[in-house]
């Protein structure tokens, strides 16, 4: 499972370049030129199948694995149109190269923005499809008939006289042929891969210990690095004095880099403990004095000014003095760490003239990139190979590659294989977080109660200024993942204004599950309760008459509160909340049902869930992303906040930086809509509706209205005693 | 000199008392099915048995285990029903908690063959999973009891 493929791009544009007694189909996959035609510039052959003589079907997959499944629902896209037996099909991880960059992104290897399959469907197809023709047209030529006589089943090409012959044995044969530039994709209602709920590839070797992840890297010779990092973001080093560190047997060295002070040695137990002798002092920089409290309040005062404009429809400000009834509210969210179960780690062998690194990078050719340059090679001379991801979540896609730099940095200094690894604290200290929130929002109503005009400011740092994506991704000052969620709501509404200021300060920030969604979907969908409740209405019935001409969020809400029986009785105390919203390419709505536990504590106790993410791959990864982000998105709605005091992150581990556990899970029932759409992401639109919905299920319980995040007892109780 | 037995297999390891067994397993033994989330028994990654019982590797000093029968991921055999539910009831997402997951699961059902959804928020409590694969995980170790279970549905 772990293979990592080593092919030089050479191999994949020989057609039939032999490999292991099978062959490589190297298609030239015309959608590549099609997308060139459009302007861009995705032209290099790709090469993502692999055919053996023993049947074997290796589909080389150029996403990272970080639980989202992609290991199975894009072997899934190659075998449908391959027709290939899937047993046979396994998925191994690309290596860094042209021809895996993404079909969107620009040229670069990226996992991230729930795009994999989105992006990849029509070249994995593609590339599935022009295989098969070259099987049926091998055949053909080897039973002396036409191509049209003979077809492409189960990993077996059928012909006259009940003539047949496997993949495998077709494989030599089949590489000598010109590769289709145009093969013809099957008729969907032939598709019998695409749709069912087939087993993961890489489920096996995650429970019996062999699945590698990037801290499960070892080479002989190796050492382990653990590093000491500034207390606070942007200081510099002073000084430090190793020498309790460096009198520790196995300790190997102690050296200063870029990124603070590495302990290196024998084991990783050594490093930590030596780690923790050192003395060091930092000039603290610009950024000491930041905290939380202080921030907010700034954040407060800008929110009270008009931003940039994000969206403007009608005459909001004016149509709002204007209305019956206007409601007006704060809402705001914290920093959050992303906490991945694996740790940040990274592995690094250097030499002069080249480079390994070994990791769980969503980011590769970034990371390829800055690590070359760290390193004084080019960029051919790095090989980058990507382990599985102990979780990803954005945080493995980051644009500094802080990660993979400092392995480099040490690399430098010890010219060893060296594993660099962050103990959880260092992880969750570090920095690169969801970015704090704080949002000034306005509705107001007609005599009907219907809302006439909404005002919605929004504050906080921006995750792209400053990085290569700014100019593509910010927009007239207006970052669009800041914005996203809330400039494009979907409610009917005459007068709408979004405006943005976007913060600075020290504190690294970067995407996290869903991004901006995350936070822009907890105050859309809140206030929108809020207004529904000012007007005398049923928020689900409310929603709906304002989203006339949206079928898709319409289909998703009726068939939440359908399944979740909406208008049925609940027991005292327990209250149901509905949240639609659509992210990603997919439209999820959600009814949480919550209740108050003595202590304040809010209870989730069932969550129904439906998804129309267009064409369907694997109906149990659809089903268990959505759980995933219900639960990723529940421990952000309940216990999740990084603060800082004296530019200090002061939370650590899963003591002070909780998250949802076994006991908290809420019963999950997930429903997916039949869909011939487009397809859409899977990864993260789960996460945006499940804040809203518990909030606004809350309320429904209570009474209470809860307008910042995480729900602590203490917000739930002061929230009580407003009502 | 510390001696202990993982998996059935004998080992003498010559390492300060004072190491975590975890990370004994992982760099000296090289068994590195068995995680590191964070070092101070908060997530349950590193869950081992150590004479039979689920205990937290991170935290369990070498010399606390000599003489002692450890057993981690790797010594759980492909058949135990537990990690046929596993694979049966597809829970693993990224899989990196997943050792320590069916660790404390075979654990628990040791200890009570047909736990209550109770039972299994108890035991499992100290196992987090950030890709949320708690449902799946409950219907599992109902599934390997030998009962239908209640928690998240399949489509």
């Amino acid at each position: 499972m772990n293979e990592i493929i080593k092919m030089s791009r050479r191999d994949f544009i020989k057609t039939g370049a032999i490999l292991g007694g099978g062959l490589i189909l190297a298609c030239h996959v015309p959608f590549g030129r099609r997308a060139e035609a459009a302007g861009k510039t995705i032209f290099a052959p790709n090469a993502f199948l692999r055919i053996g003589s023993d049947d074997s079907v290796t589909v080389i997959v150029n996403k990272s694995e970080m639980g989202q499944g992609v290991y199975t629902s894009l072997p899934m896209l190659v075998a449908e149109e391959l027709a290939c037996d899937w047993r046979k099909v396994r998925a191994v991880a690309s290596p860094v190269a042209p021809e895996y960059n993404h079909t969107q992104f620009g040229p670069i290897m990226v996992t991230g923005g729930s795009t994999s399959v989105r992006s990849e469907w029509e070249r994995l197809s593609k590339a599935g499809a022009a295989a098969r023709e070259m099987l049926v047209a091998a055949a053909a030529q080897a039973w002396k008939v036409e191509p049209s006589a003979c077809r492409a089943e189960n990993g077996v090409v059928l012909g006259p006289d009940n003539k047949r012959l496997s993949y495998g044995k077709l494989a030599a044969r089949a590489a000598k042929l010109p590769v289709p530039q145009n093969p013809p994709l099957k008729n969907p209602k032939n598709r019998n891969i695409l749709g069912k709920p087939l087993h993961r590839l890489d489920s096996p070797a995650k429970i019996n210990g062999t699945a590698l992840f990037g801290i499960d890297v070892h080479v002989p010779g190796m050492l382990t690095a653990v590093i000491a990092r500034p207390p606070v973001f942007g200081a510099t080093l002073k000084g430090f004095d190793a020498d309790k560190a460096s009198k520790l047997p196995g300790v190997r060295d102690v050296v200063a880099i870029k990124a603070g002070v590495a302990v290196v040695a024998d084991d990783f137990w050594l490093a930590k403990q030596g780690r923790d002798l050192l003395e060091v002092t930092w000039d603290e920089g610009e950024w000491a004095g930041l905290s939380t409290p202080k921030m907010r309040e700034e954040y407060a005062r800008l929110a009270a000014t008009p931003g940039l404009v994000a969206r403007k429809d009608g005459q909001a400000p004016a149509e709002l003095n204007k209305a019956v009834k206007r409601l007006e509210a704060e809402y705001e969210v914290p920093y959050l760490a992303h906490a991945t179960m694996e740790p940040l780690n990274c592995f690094v062998d250097l030499k002069p003239d080249r480079c390994l690194i070994r990791t769980g990078s969503q980011f590769q050719t970034v990371d390829r990139n800055a690590a070359a340059r760290e390193a004084g090679l080019k960029p051919e001379q790095v090989t980058l190979e990507t382990t599985f991801l102990g979780g990803g979540f954005g945080r493995r896609a980051c644009p500094a590659s802080d990660f993979v730099l400092e392995a480099v940095q040490v690399a430098k200094m010890v010219k060893k294989p060296v594993k660099v690894i962050r103990t959880r604290e260092d992880d969750m200290r570090a920095g690169f977080y969801r970015p704090m929130w704080y949002d000034r929002i306005a509705g107001g109503l007609d005599a009907t109660g219907n809302p006439v005009a909404w005002q919605h400011t929004i504050v906080g740092q921006s995750i792209i200024a400053g990085t290569p994506f700014e100019s593509a991704m910010v927009k007239n000052g207006v970052d669009g993942t800041s914005v996203e969620g809330a400039s494009d709501i979907p409610y009917s509404i005459p007068n709408i204004l979004v405006d943005l200021h976007t913060t600075k300060n020290g504190v690294p920030v970067l995407w996290w599950r869903s991004v901006g969604h995350s936070h822009n979907a907890f105050v859309v969908e809140s206030f929108l309760d809020e207004l529904a409740h000012a007007a005398g209405k049923d928020p689900y019935q409310y929603r709906r008459a304002l989203l006339a001409g949206h079928p898709r969020h319409l289909r998703v809400l009726d068939t939440v509160a359908q399944k979740a029986g909406w208008d049925s009785p609940l027991p005292k105390g327990t209250g149901r909340g509905i949240a639609v919203h659509e992210s990603f390419g997919s439209f999820v709505a959600q009814v949480a049902e919550v209740s108050l536990e003595p202590d304040g504590q809010a209870r989730v106790k069932r969550v129904v869930c439906a998804i129309d993410c267009g064409r369907i791959v694997n109906p149990d990864t659809i089903a268990a992303q959505m759980e995933s982000g219900i639960v990723f998105g529940l421990s952000a709605a309940l216990y999740g906040a990084i603060t800082l005091k004296d530019g200090r992150v002061e939370q650590g581990n899963f003591n002070d930086y909780q998250v949802v556990r076994m006991y908290a899970t809420p019963e999950i029932e997930v429903h997916i809509i039949p869909s011939d759409d487009p397809p859409g992401g899977v990864g993260e639109p789960g996460v945006p509706p499940i804040a809203p919905a518990v909030a606004n299920a809350l309320f429904a319980a209570s009474g209470a209205r809860v307008r910042s995040l995480p729900m602590t007892p203490e917000k739930v109780k002061a929230a009580l005693a407003r009502k | 000199m510390i001696t202990f037995h993982v998996n059935g297999k004998r080992h003498t390891v010559d390492l300060s008392p004072d190491t975590p067994l975890l990370w004994v397993l992982r760099d000296h033994l090289k068994l590195t099915g068995t995680k590191f989330g964070c070092g101070v028994g908060l997530c349950g990654a590193c869950t081992v048995h150590i004479d039979g019982r689920a205990q937290r590797s991170c935290i369990t000093p070498v010399k606390d285990v000599a003489g002692k029968k450890i057993t981690t991921i790797e010594g759980i055999p492909a058949e135990h029903p537990v990690k046929k539910a596993w694979l049966s009831e597809e829970v693993s997402q990224c899989g990196y908690c997943q050792p320590g997951q069916v660790m404390g699961a075979v654990d628990l059902l040791n200890r009570k063959p047909h736990p209550t959804d109770s039972d299994i928020d108890s035991a499992m409590n100290g196992n987090i999973c950030r890709c949320g694969t708690y449902p799946r995980i409950r219907r599992a170790i109902h599934v390997a009891a030998g009962k239908a279970g209640k928690g998240g549905k399949k489509p």
